[in-house]
């Protein structure tokens, strides 16, 4: 009964996958929640940095600073953010596809695209489709640190600084919740105005040492940490979505088990019934 | 109102958020005291320590690699770094970037590319390691 038997390595081979997937369903839940934490604990100084940027916005600052400036657009720059690995369900597919559809409609008006790109995916990816690449970085891990994407953010600073860029916008996932990750696109540079509560009408700052270089940095640290946030939010994201994507492949790998093992059983009783036969038909020739 | 709301932040997490009589910190001008009611400054902060004296008289200590401090007349700001960031780190990172995508982009990168390269190696190693055997007799 060859039918059988090879059913039976089918269903060992299921198994093992079986095995596969449902651990790096464990892996991705444990790690899933560090990384939520991680994103959550980043939130503070984020909103903090936000609302500072909101004070200055609203004092009476009499420079300006490039990152504020809206220019005419000739060049855009797209910071795409994906993961290292996959195995994560469609996450770094859509934020693709969005940075794609973007793109296409930045050319239609005539404008060029940059790209900076974050995450093996997406390397790979554009080394596919083509387009222009000014810097990269991968193996980030589980956790990023800020340090690591140090040379992205000069690199896109400086190109914005320079006049090559007049926009730059940031695309990765935004985590919705366990199941929804959404692919999103945030407008990075210039930075939009913040609004911000409402403080006295008139004052301003005592700058120590001067205004410009203080602005400089508190619009540095604030790029920086959108970038960040966007990395580890990322990263949060491509856990819980690989929980998940994980955790419908081993209830399709006990799907195919039930259906096999379904399978074997009548191989093995028709095999039965077969053999029963012939020993009946043997005997009544007798 | 003799007091004042701080909070001191850095990029991996809140650090302190709390009620205080007088703040202290490492200004890049020199050291600062911040009473309730100061008016609004903007200071860049030195590595050191931000000193906190709470509503009960205590001072909490919390060190600070450097930030930006924000004052309101209520609100006391320190955005903390967590990096520590020397003047040209920047650019040789940047300068990395700039390279890794190049190499990436240009060279070999991909699993596919990889496993050809190995298998180059693995040819060029045995091709070296006849021709080791066939010069072995005659350097006797």
């Amino acid at each position: 009964m060859a039918g059988a038997k090879e059913i039976r390595t089918k269903i060992k081979s299921v198994k093992n996958t079986q095995k596969i997937t449902r651990a790096m369903e464990k892996v991705a839940m444990s790690k899933m929640r560090k990384a939520q934490e991680r994103m959550a604990a980043a939130r503070p100084y984020a909103e903090k940095l936000r609302r500072t940027l909101g004070h200055l916005t609203q004092a009476n600052l009499e420079v300006k600073h490039p990152f504020t400036i809206e220019r005419e657009v000739k060049r855009v720059a797209y910071l795409v953010v994906s993961t290292d690995r996959g195995l994560c369900g469609g996450l770094n597919m859509n934020v693709f596809r969005q940075t794609v559809r973007d793109m296409r409609s930045w050319k239609d008006k005539g404008v060029d695209v940059d790209l900076v790109l974050v995450g093996n995916k997406a390397i790979s990816f554009f080394k596919r489709i083509g387009g222009k690449v000014l810097a990269t970085t991968s193996h980030l891990g589980d956790k990023p640190s800020i340090d690591q994407l140090f040379g992205v953010i000069k690199v896109l600073s400086d190109a914005y600084r320079d006049g090559q860029v007049d926009r730059v916008y940031v695309v990765g996932n935004a985590f919705v919740n366990t199941m929804t990750q959404k692919a999103d696109a945030l407008q990075l540079l210039p930075v939009e105005p913040v609004k911000s509560e409402g403080l006295l009408q008139h004052w301003d700052y005592i700058y120590e040492p001067d205004a410009e270089g203080l602005l400089d940095t508190v619009l540095q640290r604030y790029v920086e940490s959108q970038i960040y946030q966007s990395v580890i939010e990322n990263s949060a994201c491509e856990q819980s979505a690989r929980m998940v994507a994980m955790k419908a492949a081993s209830d399709n790998a006990g799907k195919i088990i039930t259906q096999l093992q379904l399978q074997y059983n009548k191989a093995r009783q028709a095999n039965i019934t077969k053999e029963l036969a012939e020993i009946v038909g043997g005997a009544a020739a007798v | 109102m003799s007091q004042i709301h701080v909070d001191i932040v850095s990029a991996e997490g809140e650090i302190h958020s709390g009620e205080a009589q007088m703040v202290f910190a490492p200004a890049e001008v020199g050291e600062v005291g911040i009473a309730p009611q100061h008016a609004p400054l903007l200071t860049r902060l030195k590595p050191g320590t931000v000193r906190v004296q709470t509503l009960d008289g205590q001072m909490l200590p919390f060190f600070v690699g450097g930030g930006i401090l924000e004052v309101q007349p209520h609100l006391v700001t320190v955005l903390a770094d967590t990096a520590l960031r020397p003047q040209d780190a920047d650019e040789s990172a940047a300068q990395a970037a700039k390279a890794e995508a190049e190499q990436r982009l240009a060279g070999a990168s991909t699993e596919t590319d990889l496993a050809k390269a190995q298998a180059e190696l693995v040819e060029a190693a045995a091709r070296l390691e006849f021709v080791r055997k066939l010069r072995a007799p005659s350097h006797h």
